[in-house]
């Protein structure tokens, strides 16, 4: 049978070495597969096994090591096309490198066949030992030995839902086993045991592969062979646009603004101060303000301080910062202890409105305390400190809060509703 | 139309509207709103177990013929060096959305920062550029995400988008009608019936694309040095050749995505410089010193790397420059000056914060 899918005369391994066996007998594996090369894309690894993209008629992709079958998984799921064969020829040490990516193709079910070329050490690099290398064996650089046996990729890919898995050895024809695990859908893995004879047998005189393998009871065995779910590509059509007329914030008010008001709301995860102040902003562009608004919070969001800088002003707003704010409001402990520095800093011309249940602390600003906790609720001291602040400082009709406010989740609150309503 | 929006929503709708039909990410702080809002726009999105896989699924997804966006961080982007130094060499289009955060290492998730301009002009071995265009104001987060996926696909290459924890997460009121349309990119692959050489350029560098979906030609693909059939040759002079050629591609074109602002005032014998999210207080500290008598000019580089020569040209019209930078070594002053700053040049640096228009102003100032 004349070679289809191997087009170079001569192939790039040295003399003996099982790599040979495997490409070879992946020329067969496909012709009986009856398949056209371009309908396969063969994926290699860095290693010797992975030169051998150039005697392919295939298409090839060659990339780093170890991430062969991360990037066979990305063609497999670009590719969306479980006619087209996505087949990844890895070594064993491009498989420890990467091993991240056999549990993870395995458990998403790629449309691919990864072809482990296990000659139990690092063949490129010069004999070192890879995960894999059997207890006892010897490389170049490990005269004493392994000590522990080697990695069964074959137990943690099925483990992880692999749909084909096998383990063989790289000796005669092994055509037929390729093809099988070739015809599978989903993912397919197979682990093939070679010799490498300039670092393999150099260092274990004598070596025979099945002695070998036998010895170390490495297991030649269908791990499994039953269909899982295969990866398919979610393609939506039609997914809602991100700027769409409901993001519209009609100006509806007038505001008596003539420079910015940079303001620093600063309370407890969990109680409103997030919403509060993106209330305030939207009253604020109603009113025909450009404003900005920054969240700070802890990395664990649902505990400690939950901060919030605003900035609302009359004109376009470039720097966004706020290192003087105008006002602060601090609604909880939590809040305090992360607003304290800021606060000690404030001057005379500032404002600082802070819940009557918090120790006073030291400030040069107009101090006023409030009992916002008591009288609005834990979680919405923040909105009912808003109030009060804009019925003091009267930058923006009310009107333009209470009608932000009452189409906001917030004025559900019956209670709050209507001492809003009562107060404001 | 006034809504209150942020930065990435801009970019993440900018992308789609570009072309952009697949996001594959991993989570992290500051890029997060980025994945959350590409979850449902983007025709397809992938949920990577990391970010090598990431940057791997995106390559596998471009040589199938999409065009894949990520977003990450620095601790993200530094998993992804290797193989975007791979993504790069196979010449694949994808954009990578890199929002700045405050490092070394983790250092601090939610604070922004200007801190990986230097990796960025350093992360290819050998020294070669990836275009990265840096957003500096909501606007660019639109237009500059629809050009980063337009560059990618004509240069066939990787673009970096650069942008920040603050650009990326503030809040801010805008009006949207200001908004350009943006049209879906034009993919053009090889459609002759001659054999497809996959390296072989036409007179802009830039190599013909086909993805392997088709079945009528070989594609060939490599990240090794190859030549222009894609055939790993070692260092032969076909392969050397190519491997310059990238490169070439990359600076002869960089007329095509070369953006800029420069606002020179007539009188003006000082420049301030400055990209990013410190830009903005670039621009409000030149209008508050034209406006208080003390003539200034602004210029704000937005395609970092490359730099064009026209940069330099813009430097050199001016007798002072004031660098503006959130990062304490000046980086893209070094990268303009090397190791030596000349005495006419100084700068404003800061971590941790974002540089306020005074210090910009006082640093003006001190110089006379
Ligand atoms: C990230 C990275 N680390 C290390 C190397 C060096 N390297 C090249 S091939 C190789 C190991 C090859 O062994 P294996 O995957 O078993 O393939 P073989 O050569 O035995 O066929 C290593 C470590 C590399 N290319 N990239
Ligand atoms: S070094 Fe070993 S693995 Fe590499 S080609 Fe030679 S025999 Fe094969």
């Amino acid at each position: 049978m004349d070679n289809q899918f191997i087009i170079s005369e001569t192939l790039p391994f040295c003399k003996g070495c099982g790599h040979a066996t495997v490409s070879k007998s992946t020329e067969k594996a496909l012709q009986k597969l009856e398949l056209n090369p371009t309908d396969v894309i063969l994926v290699t690894d860095i290693g010797c096994h992975g030169i051998i993209d150039k005697a392919f008629a295939t298409h090839t992709v060659h990339g780093l090591h170890g991430r062969s079958v991360a990037l066979g998984s990305g063609i497999s799921a670009g590719l969306n096309n479980p006619d087209k064969k996505v087949i990844v020829f890895v070594g064993d040490g491009g498989a420890t490198i990467g091993m991240q990516h056999l549990i993870d193709a395995s458990h998403n079910g790629f449309n691919m066949t990864v072809v482990i070329h296990n000659n139990m050490l690092y063949g490129m690099t010069g004999g070192q030992p890879s995960e894999f290398t059997p207890e006892g064996f010897k490389t170049p650089t490990l005269p004493e030995g392994a000590q522990h046996p080697g990695y069964d990729i074959c137990s943690l890919a099925t483990q992880a839902g692999a749909s084909y898995v096998r383990r063989i050895t790289a000796i005669g024809d092994i055509s037929e086993e390729l093809a099988e695990a070739f015809s599978r859908k989903g993912f397919s893995l197979l682990e093939i045991m070679e010799i490498c004879p300039s670092y393999g047998v150099k260092s274990n005189p004598g070596l025979k592969l099945k002695q070998l393998v036998k010895d170390a009871g490495i297991e030649i065995k269908i791990y499994v062979d039953k269909e899982q779910k295969a990866f398919q590509t979610q393609e939506m059509s039609n997914t809602p646009e991100l700027l769409t007329p409901k993001l519209n914030i009609e100006k509806k008010f007038e505001a008596k603004l003539e420079k910015p008001i940079r303001m620093f709301l600063s309370g407890s995860a969990g109680e409103g101060v997030q919403s509060a102040a993106e209330l305030f902003i939207r009253a604020g562009m109603k009113s025909g303000l450009h404003v900005t608004k920054k969240g700070s919070y802890p990395v664990t969001v649902g505990v400690g301080f939950s901060a919030s800088h605003l900035i609302l002003s009359p004109d376009e707003i470039l720097y966004s910062g706020s290192p003087q704010p105008d006002v602060m409001i601090v609604t909880s402990a939590d809040g305090l202890k992360f607003a304290r520095k800021q606060i000690e800093k404030l001057s005379e011309d500032k404002i600082l409105f802070i819940d009557e249940s918090l120790e006073k602390p030291e400030t040069k600003a107009q101090l006023i305390s409030m009992p916002l906790r008591k009288e609005a609720g834990a979680r919405n001291a923040m909105i009912f400190a808003l109030f009060h602040y804009l019925q003091k400082e009267e930058f923006m009709p009310m009107e333009t809060l209470k009608e932000v406010f009452g189409e906001s989740k917030i004025s559900g609150n019956k209670k709050l509703k209507e001492l809003v309503e009562s107060s404001f | 139309m006034q809504a209150l929006t942020d930065g990435s929503r801009l970019m993440t709708e900018a992308l789609v509207k570009a072309g952009a039909d697949v996001f594959i990410g991993y989570p992290i702080t500051p890029a997060n709103l980025l994945y959350a809002y590409s979850k449902n726009r983007f025709k397809t999105f992938l949920a990577a177990p990391d970010e090598i896989t990431t940057l791997q699924w995106m390559s596998g997804f471009s040589i199938s013929g999409k065009l894949p966006v990520t977003a990450t961080s620095f601790p993200g982007f530094a998993l992804m060096l290797e193989s975007i130094n791979m993504a790069y060499m196979m010449e694949l289009p994808m954009v990578i959305v890199l929002v700045q955060r405050l490092g070394p290492s983790t250092g601090t998730a939610t604070c922004g920062a200007q801190g990986d301009l230097s990796l960025l002009s350093g992360m290819l071995s050998g020294g070669y550029s990836i275009p990265v265009i840096a957003t500096s104001n909501a606007h660019d987060c639109w237009t500059l995400a629809d050009k980063a996926i337009k560059t990618a696909n004509r240069l066939r290459t990787p673009v970096i988008l650069l942008t920040s924890k603050e650009e990326a997460m503030t809040q801010f009121s805008f009006d949207l009608d200001l908004l350009e349309s943006i049209a879906p990119v034009e993919r053009k692959f090889h459609t002759s019936e001659e054999p497809y050489i996959p390296y072989k350029r036409d007179d802009d560098e830039i190599p013909e694309f086909l993805p392997v979906s088709t079945n009528k030609h070989q594609v060939r693909i490599t990240a090794s040095t190859h030549n222009e059939k894609g055939i790993l040759e070692g260092i032969t002079p076909a392969a050397l050749k190519n491997t310059l050629k990238i490169n070439e591609k990359i600076e002869k074109n960089l007329a095509s995505y070369l953006f800029y602002e420069l606002d020179e005032h007539p009188h003006a014998e000082t420049l301030l410089v400055s990209w990013g999210v410190t830009a903005n207080a670039t621009r409000e500290a030149a209008m508050e010193l034209r406006k208080n008598g003390t003539p200034v000019s602004f210029f704000l580089p937005k395609t970092l790397l490359p730099l064009a020569d026209v940069y330099a040209e813009i430097l050199n019209r001016y007798k002072k420059i004031v660098f503006a930078e959130e990062n304490h070594p000046g980086q893209l002053k070094k990268l303009i000056y090397g190791f030596k700053t000349p005495s006419h040049v100084h700068a404003v640096n800061k971590i941790g914060q974002m540089i306020d228009p005074q210090e910009i102003i006082e640093e003006v100032k001190k110089h006379g």
